[in-house]
């Protein structure tokens, strides 16, 4: 375990260190990033500017929601760039020479970049997340928080998962809300702990399960891994 | 005339492979669109007074987006990109055809054929399967035939601002070889003020002059308010209008750009 964790810095600190030779186009592209992923917040600033509420929530109780996801998403992007274009590392045969090496697969696709740009949209989550606890009474259930583990394998419905669990669940359809709270935890990333967090809902044995379900999922998609790498035939480049 | 016409030709045949990538585009773009309308639909549950974009418009607006949502100039021309890292832009210099006339060429169908690919699948879509699925949530056709002429046009005017600005973004890649930073900005600027986050009509009301002075306004926004009836057909030709003005002047700018820069390149023989 010590061993794999030695490992995981080293891979981490020549990922780092490539980065940021190239420091001018390291610095316009987090800032690029800041920009891009700071819309998505004017445009619900926007929104409340022109509705006032939404369902009962106001614009620092969606600010906090949308922070815990966003600043969640920011670390699952920068981390998990192996996975991101694990199709190219399969297509190129790169995935055979990991196979072979002994060290999980896992721990060198979680190596093979730490994504530094990712700190522009990471910074815009700690930003929002500032200024909506601000105000906010915050009730004693903030231990809920690191639920946001359960985004990290989530690769099916990246953008529009992270896009839909900004706002409060209880705004969408209720199939919807069943399929993102019991297939795939979406909701307890951040919907389950906002709630608890701005004392919305005492806190029951729901929001003491919500991080087994990440926990649960993650576990959940480590078989599928498993089971793909066993069934792996090489493309033979 | 011919060698421009060939390009886009060229061009049109080898995107319109991709046709995959169109399929997998269009279950993202559905989900993103069934979220978009759920987050409006709660939004408009609060009794809006004075909003003015009814939220059937709304819907149909966040369909037309996502249906024609490549139009949003994302990238610059990877070829034409490789082109100015490789040097290789000299030798398109030496053809007997205009160099801004060529990548305005390419950008034009870069802007036409992903767009149609995935346009007409999200339309059945949106018009037939949705309301049988959620109903309320579907694009309603657009009021009259001349409705529909009118947004046609547009489209079509949505298409050469598209590729205007494309272009524009492709001559800025001989300043800023490895950067990605400007069509980064303009990507993100056209993003918002193009209409795809939310529909431009919701942004404050002292916003509007300047959402609707940009040339971004062109590329969703107001097609869409064509088609849905929130802009009448009276008024389109204004829409028209805006959309060729912003074209000559992104083309006038595109042009003295590019200018500048071919006098500032230098060969190296060998």
């Amino acid at each position: 375990m010590m061993d794999a964790l030695r490992l995981y810095g080293r891979y981490v600190g020549i990922s780092v260190r490539a980065q940021l030779t190239y420091r001018a186009t390291f610095a316009m592209k987090a800032i690029g990033h800041l920009l891009v992923t700071g819309i998505e917040f004017l445009a619900i600033w926007a929104l409340f500017a022109r509705f006032g509420t939404l369902g009962g929530w106001t614009l620092r109780e969606v600010g906090l929601l949308y922070a815990i996801v966003d600043i969640a998403f920011a670390i699952n992007e920068a981390t998990n760039r192996g996975f991101d274009k694990f199709d190219s590392i399969l297509k190129k045969g790169d995935f055979d020479r990991m196979l072979l090496r002994p060290r999980s697969t896992i721990l060198q696709l979680l190596g093979f970049e730490l994504q530094l740009m990712r700190v522009g949209r990471l910074s815009q989550g700690i930003a929002v997340l500032v200024w909506a606890s601000g105000s906010i009474a915050w009730s004693p259930g903030g231990g809920a928080f690191w639920t946001i583990e359960s985004l990290e394998v989530w690769n099916a419905f990246t953008y529009g998962g992270n896009y839909a669990a900004g706002y409060p669940m209880d705004i969408y359809r209720r199939w919807f809300r069943r399929f993102f709270t019991a297939v795939v935890p979406l909701a307890c990333t951040a919907y389950l702990p906002a709630r608890a967090i701005l004392g919305r809902d005492p806190i029951d044995a729901w929001h003491l399960a919500a991080p087994c379900a990440g926990i649960g999922f993650l576990v959940i998609a480590l078989g599928v891994w498993r089971l793909g790498v066993r069934h792996h035939a090489s493309t033979g480049t | 005339m011919n060698g421009y016409v060939a390009i886009i030709a060229a061009r049109f045949r080898a995107l319109l492979q991709y046709r995959a990538a169109a399929i997998g585009g269009l279950f993202t773009q559905t989900f993103f669109g069934l979220v978009r309308i759920m987050i409006l639909e709660a939004f408009y549950a609060a009794a809006p007074l004075g909003v003015p974009i009814a939220f059937p418009q709304v819907v149909g607006y966040i369909w037309l987006g996502q249906a024609t949502l490549l139009l949003v100039p994302w990238r610059s021309d990877e070829d034409v990109a490789e082109q100015i890292r490789s040097g290789t832009v000299v030798y398109e210099l030496t053809r007997p055809l205009d160099l801004y006339g060529m990548w305005f060429a390419r950008s034009l169908a870069w802007r036409t054929a992903p767009v149609l690919l995935r346009m007409l699948p999200m339309f059945v879509i949106a018009m037939l399967v949705i309301p049988i699925v959620a109903p309320g949530w579907q694009l309603a056709p657009p009021a009259s035939v001349a409705a529909f002429a009118m947004w046609l046009a547009c489209f079509a005017g949505a298409i050469l601002v598209s590729s205007a600005l494309t272009t524009l973004i492709n001559i800025t890649m001989l300043w800023t070889i490895a950067g990605d930073g400007v069509p980064m900005l303009v990507a993100t600027a056209a993003t918002i003020f193009g209409g795809l986050v939310i529909p431009l009509p919701l942004f404050p009301d002292w916003a509007q002059p300047v959402l609707y002075a940009m040339p971004f306004a062109g590329l969703l926004d107001l097609p869409s308010r064509v088609f849905t009836g929130s802009i009448g057909v009276d008024r389109a030709g204004l829409v028209l209008l805006h959309q060729l003005a912003w074209t000559l002047v992104l083309v006038a700018f595109g042009r003295w750009l590019l200018a500048r820069g071919v006098r500032r390149m230098v060969v190296q023989g060998g």
